[in-house]
């Protein structure tokens, strides 16, 4: 079935929406990956020695003792870093909010600002000997009292950074006005009723079973650098490592292999271990590499999530928002490496699929000395639907309205597309939703769970001394920023496809989906086509993949790069035939006469055709040669305008990100006994446009739910007053087993993007945005508490009763 | 995370191990099932010079039913014990237990009398070996001595397992006629350590009124917390028994703790619950005997 | 602390080596001989990424001395398949019901569900979930790997 191109070229054949199985799958299921540890088997090890202390100044390094360590190859504190190298890394994403922008040094300079920030870097024969010598090296520090928690960090007279007064990075607002003209402060005023209440988001991570790891080659004869690295933006490492190595940009190539997912944390670059190991080959004249281990992934990579939030929200009788005012406090840990893009999100995503009469949201970004707090999959949105969905409920609540009216009431109808929300997202561009269908989502999700008889069922659960509740979540999530991405599609003589972007991949599929273009475009067989991502030597333009982002950027880009490539093929297919490129199509890889069976060339001929040769290498590239009489005497070889080769590249550049939307809803219930939670059931309406392959979105579904439940009710980085991560390691940061996650229903609802060629929306994050709002929403309607701070434990759920009395 | 070196011992006799363990005194530690000691010297939390793999010893992967109990060798893996029918028969609270320790990898390679000498509070087999009444075999160079389990859990992580003893067995006694046992434990992911865990046994006599009723806590104290309830059950058939004043006095033993998991309020809580459910489980279990 | 020689018997395959005691098994089996398809996911014994079948039971390579397991017989990801190299059963429904997504956990949930399969060719959806409650997957939220692992019940089924 999945190499069967029915019809011609264009979207007729099966390709394009079938549950295609994975290509990258084999491999993966028989040991033959190569993960960024997998390579590099004769390469020296990097070690770090890491801060213990959250805040310190380093007052003396001492390396003696590890000297003798045997294997020892170097130590490296900031003093031995080339000037280059010796200064911050880079702040990613400026933006004029971010007035106290701060990253930390590639080592240490004289001030650690949080526990597990490296101070020393050593290298030595293998990983053991190398923290062997870590162990040995003395660091005297200077403790100073370190700021904790974003709300003590607003308040405190102690600075992360002496030089950021109130430990204020950024401070924003944003605000729209009513229709009328009315502030969103006015408009709450005005309204027949206002509630105010408090949300709280606490840490968690992306957390990937394959931590960061970077490989470096220099090759000293040819002067350049091979660098692997377990990234999700391959592109944008190579050109930070040539600059802050000082190496022409074509001398180095930087590639993503096999990478054991990232959900965001490999989108950071570079990271200090990216610049240094690279540094240390060149320097040692050797292969380097770096794993980094568990712990420290948990204490010197980087957090997401903690976020206060106070909401006030005016209302009218149907509980239709006329104003929405909300104030946002973010702790962004230590650094602010990738800019204020989670808070930006977090504001500019809240109103959701809602039509809010007027709104502002104003968010100040705060330095704690704890572990930076950069995108992790959903970035931003579980805390603003968070918000929004909490916000839906209290009205609702307060109306003694049923929870769906009160969202139906002020859904963004379905003939209001586009519908601009007034905002500036996260791509520094207006925030105007493409398209969607709110109502027809929220009517097969109510259809999906029972919602309508679910207080029967409820009163059947109460009969029996159970207790169970139902909760709804809502969500639009812009997907597919910009600014672009692209895409190369070379057919070889041997009628091969090979496809290449630059854009990374974790384990979304990506040689799958973009091969299912690929092949649905050009008319080929699937086997006959292949994807490399994440490689600079196959393609040294692009922005990485984060914000669900891949699907439609690279696969659009990769969809005119096939369009290119057919015109081309057609063209001189015609010339072949001696026909109208108009009565050409492609299919099973052979360009064939419309109604003239037998009439046909292959595309591995028509690829030999396009590359006049002088030479023969084969008797299929004799075809080509300047005695076989294949070309016209009156025009040269090379037509002007063309370009040897069955190739082509192009690049998307959307004007917009496109929104996906979904909804949520569960069934929990709550031990009245133990206040143990468990998920009953789970439901999803998802909407992300067309589906390239619908096997692949369930599972990017799945998965996000799965983190969704662990950031509900399992896992959050819990800190000290001192700094210290208390729960450095699987043990006690819980990420579910199969055992914590529930079955997921899920139903899929296709309004196509208006904005790009293949009508699609991103869906990588989907699955983790509504969750916390959905299992909040449900356990208060099982407790009748209002639930407030997410996640929620068994022992947090026993306090809420006792103080509810 | 890579273990600090240390010098490697791979004695093939119980003889030889002893030798290497008393050579190596306080700076030996004892390999055997490695679940819980690898993670600790992989973290470098632990670093002993010396380490003695007791895995060639296959004269201590031993599990007889003994008529004073369930005798469990050194190397019997916790797969091993919780799979044994005759255990099962002759010791059912063992299975009941086991299925709760980590996950079935672990129990592959987990030894049950490593997981009495790692001591930790919050697992379950000390709670077990406590409630039994059982004890521990030691041996070192030229001396054998067997202690109690009230006398073998000394703190947290801590046993009566002195430098240059190797714990060479466990017993654990067989239940009286007319007994049950429950094992009830709350963890926040299935497989994790208990936030809060009980182990109860409870005897009848002939007229099947209670004799007997006894729990274990687990996760609430430095060792495990052991509470005989049988005055507080009153010696009265199950049906009657005053199960939640049992579970009262049960909480007044325990002195919880709070971590990043639980309040201590919450364990207080949770052991009430738990007592009182494996009370009446292990009363039903003695029923059915 | 000189390294001992040690022999293993490694998906069939006799291999001697020489490593400290403090060798990891996961990482003999990755450095030293060069089967990395076995993955270190946290080396404290929490994700089972590293999961191998010892004797054929499935255990922890990461909290395993290689030392210790000197003379026993492993099977890695390596060698599950055939030695023609057609995929197993368990390989091929995991294939089939998309039960990975970035593979890195995948290696350890293979070895652990082929053991299970092997001893309880038809689990229920309890013992499923029991027999990989050990193993961490951050991608696919499980659902498609407990229905590779009712999948591959059902091959060995209709394939013997």
């Amino acid at each position: 079935m999945h190499g069967e191109a029915a019809g011609g070229g264009g979207m007729t054949t099966k390709l394009f929406g079938e549950p295609v199985r994975r290509r990258e799958d084999p491999r993966l299921l028989t040991g033959q990956g190569r993960y960024l540890d997998d390579l590099g088997t004769h390469a020296l090890e990097a070690a770090f020695v890491r801060s213990p202390h959250a805040h310190a100044r380093i007052r003396d390094v001492d390396v003696s003792a590890a000297l003798d360590v045997d294997g020892l190859v170097a130590i490296y504190t900031w003093e031995d870093l080339p000037a280059l190298l010796a200064q911050p890394l880079p702040l990613l994403i400026p933006h004029p909010a971010l007035t106290h922008g701060r990253t930390a040094y590639p080592l240490a300079r004289d001030l650690v600002r949080h526990v597990g920030e490296p101070v020393v870097m050593v290298v030595a024969r293998d990983r053991y000997l190398a923290e062997d010598a870590c162990a040995l090296i003395r660091v005297d520090y200077e403790v100073l009292k370190p700021v904790v928690g974003v709300e003590e960090a607003a308040r405190s007279a102690r600075l992360v950074h002496d030089d950021v007064p109130g430990n204020v990075g950024a401070h924003l607002v944003q605000e729209v006005p009513s229709a009328a003209g009315l502030g969103a402060r006015e408009a709450i005023e005005a309204a027949p009723h206002t509630l105010s209440f408090r949300l709280d988001i606490e840490r968690s991570a992306s957390m990937p079973l394959e931590g960061r790891g970077v490989y470096a080659r220099w090759d000293a004869d040819d002067q350049s650098l091979r660098v692997y690295t377990s990234t999700q933006t391959s592109t944008s490492v190579r050109m930070a490592v040539a600059a802050r190595l000082g190496l022409p940009l074509p001398k180095v190539e930087v590639i993503a292999p096999d990478v054991g997912g990232g959900f965001g944390v490999k989108i950071v670059h570079p990271w200090p271990e990216e610049l240094l190991v690279p540094w240390a080959a060149i320097a040692l004249g050797r292969e380097v590499k770096w794993t980094e281990d568990r712990r420290e992934h948990f204490v010197s990579s980087a957090h997401e999530r903690a976020q206060v939030h106070s909401v006030r929200v005016g209302f009218d009788d149907d509980g239709r928002v006329l104003g929405l005012d909300v104030t946002i406090l973010h702790d962004h840990g230590a650094y602010t490496p990738y800019g204020i893009i989670v808070p930006i999100i977090t504001s500019t995503q809240l109103p959701g699929p809602y039509r809010i009469g007027a709104y502002r949201v104003e968010f100040s970004s705060i330095y704690t000395n704890t572990v930076q707090v950069t995108p992790y999959r959903g970035a931003g949105r579980p805390q603003a639907v968070f918000c929004m969905e909490r916000t839906m409920d209290h009205i609702a609540a307060h109306l003694g309205a049923d929870r769906t009216a009160v969202r139906a009431v002020n859904f963004i109808q379905p003939d209001e597309f586009p519908y601009d929300q007034g905002l500036i997202f996260q791509d520094g561009r207006p925030l105007i939703y493409d398209s969607g269908d709110y109502p027809e989502s929220l009517r097969m999700l109510k259809e999906l769970i029972g919602w309508d008889s679910f207080p029967e069922l409820k009163a059947r659960a109460a009969a029996e001394g159970r207790r169970i509740g139902i909760g709804i979540g809502c969500y639009v999530e812009g997907t597919g920023v910009g600014p672009y991405e692209g895409g190369h599609v070379q057919i070889t003589s041997d009628g091969r496809v090979h496809v290449s972007t630059g854009l990374t991949s974790q384990g979304q599929g990506h040689e799958t989906v973009f091969a299912q273009i690929a092949a649905t475009e050009l008319g080929v067989p699937l086997e006959r086509v292949s994807v490399v991502t994440g490689d600079t030597r196959r393609f040294g333009y692009a922005v990485g993949t984060f914000a669900s982002r891949a699907a439609v950027m690279s696969g659009n880009a990769i969809a005119l790069a096939c369009r290119k490539v057919r015109e081309k093929a057609l063209r001189i297919a015609a010339d072949a035939l001696e026909a109208d490129p108009g009565d050409l199509e492609i299919a099973d890889g052979e360009v064939r006469v419309v109604g003239s069976p037998g009439a046909a060339i292959p595309l591995a001929t028509v690829a030999v055709l396009s590359n006049p040769l002088r030479y023969a290498f084969d008797a299929e590239a004799a075809r080509a040669t300047q005695f076989a009489g294949a070309s016209s005497f009156d025009r040269p070889p090379v037509a002007e305008g063309e370009e040897p080769g069955l190739e082509g590249r192009d690049y998307y550049s959307p004007l917009r990100s496109t929104f996906a939307s979904g909804m949520h809803a569960a069934i929990v219930e709550t031990d009245p006994l133990t206040a143990e939670i468990r998920i009953l059931r789970y439901a999803v309406v998802h909407d992300c446009g067309n589906l390239i392959n619908p096997m692949i979105v369930e599972g990017q579904i799945h998965g996000g739910v799965a983190q969704g439940v662990g950031g509900a009710l399992y896992e959050r980085m819990v800190y000290d007053e001192h700094g210290q991560l208390l729960n450095a390691s699987f043990m006690d940061f819980l990420m579910p087993y199969a055992t914590e996650v529930p079955f997921i229903e899920t139903a899929h609802l296709q309004t196509p993007s208006p904005l790009n060629p293949l009508g699609i929306k991103g869906a990588g994050e989907a699955g983790v945005i509504p969750v916390s709002a959905v299992i909040a929403s449900a356990v208060e309607d099982a407790e009748g508490i209002e639930i407030d701070r997410m996640p929620i434990s068994p022992s947090e759920l026993f306090d809420l009763r006792r103080s509810a009395g | 995370m890579k273990p600090a070196p240390f010098e490697y011992h791979a004695p093939r006799s119980l003889g030889e191990a002893l030798d290497a363990l008393a050579e190596a005194g306080a700076d030996g530690k004892v390999l055997a099932g490695g679940q819980s000691l690898i993670p600790m010297l992989n973290m470098r939390l632990a670093a002993p010079a010396h380490l003695i793999d007791i895995n060639r010893l296959t004269e201590l992967a031993t599990l007889d039913v003994e008529p004073g109990g369930v005798r469990v060798g050194a190397l019997a893996r916790h797969a091993q014990v919780e799979r044994s029918e005759p255990v099962a028969a002759a010791q059912p609270l063992l299975r009941q237990a086991l299925r709760l320790v980590a996950h079935p990898v672990i129990r592959n390679r987990g030894t049950v009398v490593g997981s009495l000498v790692h001591a930790d509070p919050a697992a379950e087999l000390p709670a077990v070996l406590a409630l039994l009444g059982g004890s521990v075999r030691l041996a070192r160079r030229g001396a054998t001595r067997d202690v109690t389990a009230a006398a073998f859990f000394t703190g947290p992580m801590e046993s009566a397992t002195g430098p240059g003893e190797l714990a060479v067995s466990a017993l654990f006694p067989l239940l009286p006629a007319r007994s049950g046992t429950a094992f009830r434990e709350v963890a926040r992911r299935h497989g994790d350590y208990a936030l809060a865990g009980i182990a109860a046994l409870v005897s009848l006599d002939d007229d099947l009124r209670i004799t007997v009723a006894r729990v274990a806590c687990v996760s609430v104290g430095p060792v495990p917390v052991l509470v005989d309830v049988t005055e507080v059950c009153g010696h009265r058939p199950p049906a009657s028994a005053g199960w939640d004043a049992a579970a009262r006095a049960v909480q007044d033993r325990i002195e919880p703790e709070a971590d990043i998991h639980a309040s201590a309020g919450y364990r207080r809580h949770l052991i009430g619950v738990l007592a009182e459910q494996a009370l009446r489980d292990a009363a039903r279990a003695a029923l059915d005997a | 602390m000189t390294d001992i020689a040690i022999t293993l018997t490694v998906n069939g395959v006799v291999r001697q080596v020489e490593v400290p005691g403090r060798r990891l098994l996961s990482d003999c089996l990755r450095h030293d001989l060069g089967l990395t398809g076995t993955h270190v996911g946290c080396e404290h014994g929490v994700c089972g990424c590293c999961t191998v079948l010892l004797d054929g039971e499935p255990v922890r390579s990461c909290l395993t001395f290689a030392v210790t397991v000197d003379g026993h017989d492993i099977t890695t990801v390596e060698g599950l398949a055939a030695p023609d190299g057609a995929m197993s059963p368990v390989q091929r429904a995991f294939a089939e019901c998309h039960g990975l997504q970035c593979g890195f956990c995948t290696p350890g949930f293979l070895c652990t569900v082929t053991a299970l399969l092997r001893d309880n060719p038809s689990p229920t959806g309890e013992e499923v979930l029991e027999g990989i409650s050990g193993n961490l997957c951050r991608c696919t939220g499980y659902q498609n790997i407990v229905k590779s692992v009712h999948r591959a019940a059902e091959i060995m089924a209709e394939e013997t």
